[in-house]
């Protein structure tokens, strides 16, 4: 038997990051409460030129990568963005742009869909202008509701991202009301995930109970009303469930993200995991980053797991949910994601739940720590 | 979910795209962040739907192809799954005739 064929019987196949995501920068206009991007900025080298980022979408692209995002920070920050999308459209990439718009002018948005974008999601922070303005602590509104009518102009699908939580949770069907009117076919109202800026904001942004189950209902009423004339994607913050997410369907299992600053990672937000040397595509191919790096390996497939997940009938099916998760809450990312009920840290979530029931009731208001790059 | 007319004109939807990738030796359909991995003979239908032909051409098509008879059934049950599920779309002349 040769050695291919001993590999090959020894150990499951890694199949081909099939989604890449670049993090073109990590500057933004915006300095929302929310976001993930890491907390120490300055930690973090010089940005890519526009020839990594070509080599990057070479290179992915030849081992299967398929859909491609491109995201930030703000994307539309970095000027070759329009050059960046052309290559990747040419070598058959989907791509996706994630934006909060800022940026996108007639000139910008025409050269974008002359290079290929496939796909604009336009993320807005609430409903209402004061509202919105708050939460990303810029006046940022009506330029949106431009970009958004930009959007529809050529002939995209308006696909809309609200971040919700505490503060604008209760807003959910005027959100839903503002997407009807602005046209959009697609709403994604996504709970925020409790990691980089959000994670310092954790005790100001967790909703409580109550306010998550009105939410659900409008959400379900307005579902009823507008058909399948809006899809409306509700995502739950994973803290008021009882089973983990599947998290990037396993870590090196189809998912590849590129920091701005060439670091590859398994997950935007896995550079806060300890004992990890992430592998930066300035120096290493990404054929060697996916298949052959400590950091890409270390938690693919099972052999990571301690009790409760080792021996879990589910643990093919969430993959011992999110090792950031897991890490920030536990100290230990090889710990069960503690968000699973079967945890023994599930305590340390409930707690936390717990908290947010009793600020609002007493009318608590946590300060909160606004995105600043100088930070 | 009716079946769609031999004469339906189906066509892959606007904001999809689908094309055959090296890497799965498959046909996937792609959408905004999203994507699904076709199976060979979803696959060959779905390549056939270019807003020209017709389910009945399809249908022709892959029986001369494969050498198979009576594949109406297949094609139909698969484009109005398709249908339903927004990946292919009718004119909308078509759709409400």
């Amino acid at each position: 038997m040769s050695a291919a064929e001993v590999e090959a019987v020894g150990k499951p196949a890694v199949g081909p990051p099939l989604w890449l995501l670049c993090e073109l920068t990590y500057r933004c206009p915006l300095h929302c409460v929310f976001c993930y991007n890491p907390v120490d900025m300055r930690a973090t080298g010089p940005e890519l030129s526009t020839d990594d980022w070509l080599r990057v979408l070479r290179e992915a692209r030849a081992l299967g990568a398929v859909q491609l995002g491109l995201s930030g920070g703000e994307p539309l920050a970095r000027d070759d963005l329009e050059e960046i999308v052309a290559e990747a459209h040419v070598l058959g990439y989907y791509v996706n742009l994630i934006t909060s718009g800022i940026g996108l002018n007639e000139q910008r948005i025409r050269a974008l869909k002359e290079a290929g974008l496939d796909h604009i999601q336009l993320s807005f922070q609430d409903s209402t202008r004061e509202v919105n303005d708050f939460l990303s602590s810029t006046r940022t509104f009506e330029l949106k509701a431009k970009v958004a009518a930009l959007i529809k102009r050529y002939d995209y699908p308006m696909v809309l991202n609200v971040v919700l939580h505490r503060l604008n949770i209760d807003h959910v069907e005027q959100i839903l009301d503002m997407a009807e009117r602005l046209g959009a076919e697609y709403v994604e109202l996504a709970n925020t995930q409790y990691y980089g800026w959000a994670w310092k904001n954790r005790e100001a942004l967790l909703p409580t109970r109550e306010q998550l189950r009105r939410a659900e209902e409008a959400t379900q009423r307005f579902r009823d009303k507008v058909g399948s004339r809006m899809r409306i994607f509700f995502v739950i913050p994973d803290y008021f469930e009882r089973r983990p997410k599947a998290c990037m369907n396993g870590l090196g299992s189809i998912f590849l993200t590129v920091a701005p600053d060439g670091t590859a990672l398994p997950c935007q937000s896995a550079r806060i995991l300890p004992g990890l040397e992430f592998p930066n595509v300035k120096t290493t191919g990404i054929r060697e980053i996916w298949y052959d790096s400590d950091a890409f390996n270390r938690f693919r497939g099972e052999g990571w797991m301690k009790e409760p997940c080792r021996s879990c009938p589910e643990r093919s099916r969430d993959f011992g949910g999110c090792r950031c998760q897991a890490y920030l809450l536990t100290g230990d990312p090889t710990n069960a994601d503690p968000v699973c009920e079967l945890s023994p840290h599930h305590g340390l979530v409930t707690a936390a739940v717990d908290r947010a029931e009793r600020a609002a009731h007493a009318g608590v208001e946590h300060p909160l720590v606004f995105r600043d790059h100088r930070a | 979910m009716s079946a769609p007319a031999d004469t339906a004109r189906p066509r892959v939807a606007r904001g999809y795209r689908l094309q055959w990738e090296e890497a799965q030796q498959a046909h996937v359909l792609l959408y905004p962040e999203g994507m699904v991995k076709l199976n060979g003979s979803a696959g060959a239908i779905m390549s056939r739907c270019d807003g020209a032909r017709t389910i009945a051409d399809i249908v022709a098509d892959l029986e001369a192809t494969y050498g198979v008879i009576g594949l109406e059934g297949d094609v139909k049950a698969f484009v109005a799954l398709a249908l339903e599920r927004n990946w292919l779309e009718l004119d909308p002349a078509e759709a409400h005739p």
